[in-house]
């Protein structure tokens, strides 16, 4: 039975690949569509029926834009910066539970790229090495633009790291499992009132959803490329696909972050009253069937989830105004850092009080 | 795995020595992550996924990102190099001479495939929980020990950059 579970893991992974890219095509439709609703316009509407159409055309405009080249640029990184920014934003998706399991006969296939006892350690180490894309493509540049874009997010990506890890440790304490599917298990026991951790977590949740919007470089935290100051930040200089790669880029980890939020704080793939309609499935469709469509329905509970996140992600980004770069690291290293340490304190106590497990 | 090791070993090797190598410090520092990574494979394949994962975020996602900011904002290149004196260059070449001794007696006398037992191996060890169970009850106090040095380093980088009265504010 070894070989079978295998391919059918493949095919889970390929599954979870196509999703992330093409949740992140749409995500570009989505922003215009929701900026355009925001400002009162009507937005991309030429393209196909209500514009859905539109990311095909940005694709072929990029890819049939001149690819350049800037005098005096270092050329092997200057392709590289773009690669390693995708690549880095695609491996994240990888330990996300979308789902709990389905059942063929015997075969059993979790809805899970790959599990591993460390998957959040394993999201943060691909989130912190994020950074690298975005440095070494404006490094290579040889542009002074693209290097203060470069340097703004190395520091502002280190900055936030830090207060995102002490938020995690705090939602560790309570779990005491690094695993994302076992911390999505946790928030849902049959036959109990259970809360999501959103309800023991919220001081955590607002540090790490801050946090998240400074890592993913969106606005109100998008100085890297901040065009009033620095043109273009880190991609100053891009131009065709090496630019759009940047930016598809940038909204995969947007979709990560959502993903990540959703299943730390907001449940994952369970839903309300889960175990109760399984029961009641149970006795007309057997188990097997009952749990099968209870999985499906999970996996359409946790891209609900992800699909409101990245909501708010836009709603933020055509709501909020850019932060001045002082103002970013004030807020990172003087009230995230010290509140993130307090909630960690407060989470020990209550646990050791037993109000919270 | 074998094949995997030996993989690893090349590569490891490799950018090892393309940190050495490299004439732009910018690549060195590249390799030098790659280098990393590398070794995060080893302790994969050691079966300890929790040194992995945080070798990959202390070295690669932070300290790494820190010195190529630096490198960055220096902008090195083989002209602007300062000459450095032939004693400089003997003294480094016998302090790694020294470091390689030290490491080769280290492992002088661990003879391979002996110390452990297949059958009786634990496959938990490396796993966070019985790395945690180690570092609180059997060193305890070198585990906080350590932590009051990083402590008294963030101290004295604090006191390095603070401003002094009387300097100008920029």
């Amino acid at each position: 039975m070894e070989l079978p579970v295998l391919g059918w893991q493949a095919l889970v992974i390929l599954v979870v690949f196509g999703i992330s890219l093409l949740i992140a095509t749409y995500s570009t439709y989505a922003e215009r569509v929701i900026a355009a609703f925001l400002q009162d316009r009507v937005g991309p509407d030429r393209a196909g029926p209500f514009g859905i159409l539109q990311p095909l055309a940005d694709a072929v405009k990029l890819f049939t834009k001149e690819e350049f080249f800037p005098a005096g640029a270092n050329r092997a990184l200057f392709v590289f910066g773009p690669c390693l920014a995708m690549v880095t934003a695609l491996m994240a998706s990888a330990v996300i539970p979308f789902g709990n399991y389905l059942q063929f006969g015997t075969t059993i296939v979790h809805l899970q790229g790959i599990e591993v006892n460390i998957g959040m350690l394993y999201v943060f180490g691909v989130v912190s090495l994020g950074v690298y894309g975005i440095m070494i493509g404006g490094w290579a540049s040889n542009n002074k633009f693209s290097l203060l874009g470069a340097i703004r997010a190395a520091s502002q990506n280190i900055s936030y790291e830090l207060a995102m890890g002490m938020a995690l440790i705090a939602v560790l304490m309570m779990s005491g499992t690094l695993s994302l599917r076992e911390i999505t298990l946790q928030q849902s026991v049959p036959g109990e009132w259970h809360f999501w951790n959103i309800v023991k977590q919220p001081i955590g949740f607002i540090i790490f959803i801050v946090c998240a919007f400074a890592e993913t470089n969106r606005t109100p935290f998008d100085l890297p490329e901040c065009e009033t100051e620095l043109v273009g930040g880190y991609h100053t200089e891009y131009s065709s696909m090496k630019m759009g790669l940047y930016l598809f880029a940038e909204y995969i980890n947007v979709f990560v972050a959502s993903a990540v939020m959703s299943v730390l704080y907001f449940g994952g793939f369970n839903f309300p009253f889960q175990y109760e309609l399984r029961d009641f499935l149970a006795q007309s469709q057997g188990a097997v069937t009952a749990q099968n469509i209870i999985t499906i329905l999970g996996v359409v509970a946790v891209f609900i989830k992800i699909f409101s996140f990245i909501f708010f992600f836009m709603w933020v980004r055509w709501t909020l105004p850019r932060f001045r770069y002082d103002q970013l690291m004030r807020l990172g290293w003087t009230i995230l850092i010290p509140l993130a340490i307090f909630n960690i304190l407060l989470t020990g106590g209550l646990i050791l009080l037993g109000v919270i497990q | 795995m074998p094949p995997l090791f030996f993989f690893l070993s090349f590569v490891a090797l490799f950018s090892a020595l393309g940190v050495v190598l490299a004439k732009n410090p910018v690549h060195s520092v590249l390799f030098l992550i790659l280098t990393f990574f590398t070794l995060s494979g080893h302790y994969l394949l050691l079966n300890a996924q929790f040194l992995a994962a945080v070798n990959i975020i202390v070295y690669a996602g932070a300290i790494m990102v820190l010195f190529l900011f630096v490198i960055m904002f220096l902008n090195l290149n083989a002209d602007t190099e300062p000459h450095k004196s032939a004693l400089a260059k003997i003294a480094a070449a016998v302090a790694g001479g020294l470091l390689l001794v030290v490491m080769v007696a280290a492992l002088r006398d661990v003879q391979p495939g002996t110390t452990y037992n297949a059958t009786t191996f634990d496959s938990q060890i490396g796993m966070v929980g019985q790395l945690g169970l180690v570092l609180y009850q059997k060193y305890l106090l070198p585990f906080e020990l350590a932590s009051v040095l990083f402590l008294v380093a963030m101290v004295g980088a604090i006191m390095l950059g603070k401003r002094e009265t009387g300097e100008r504010h920029f």
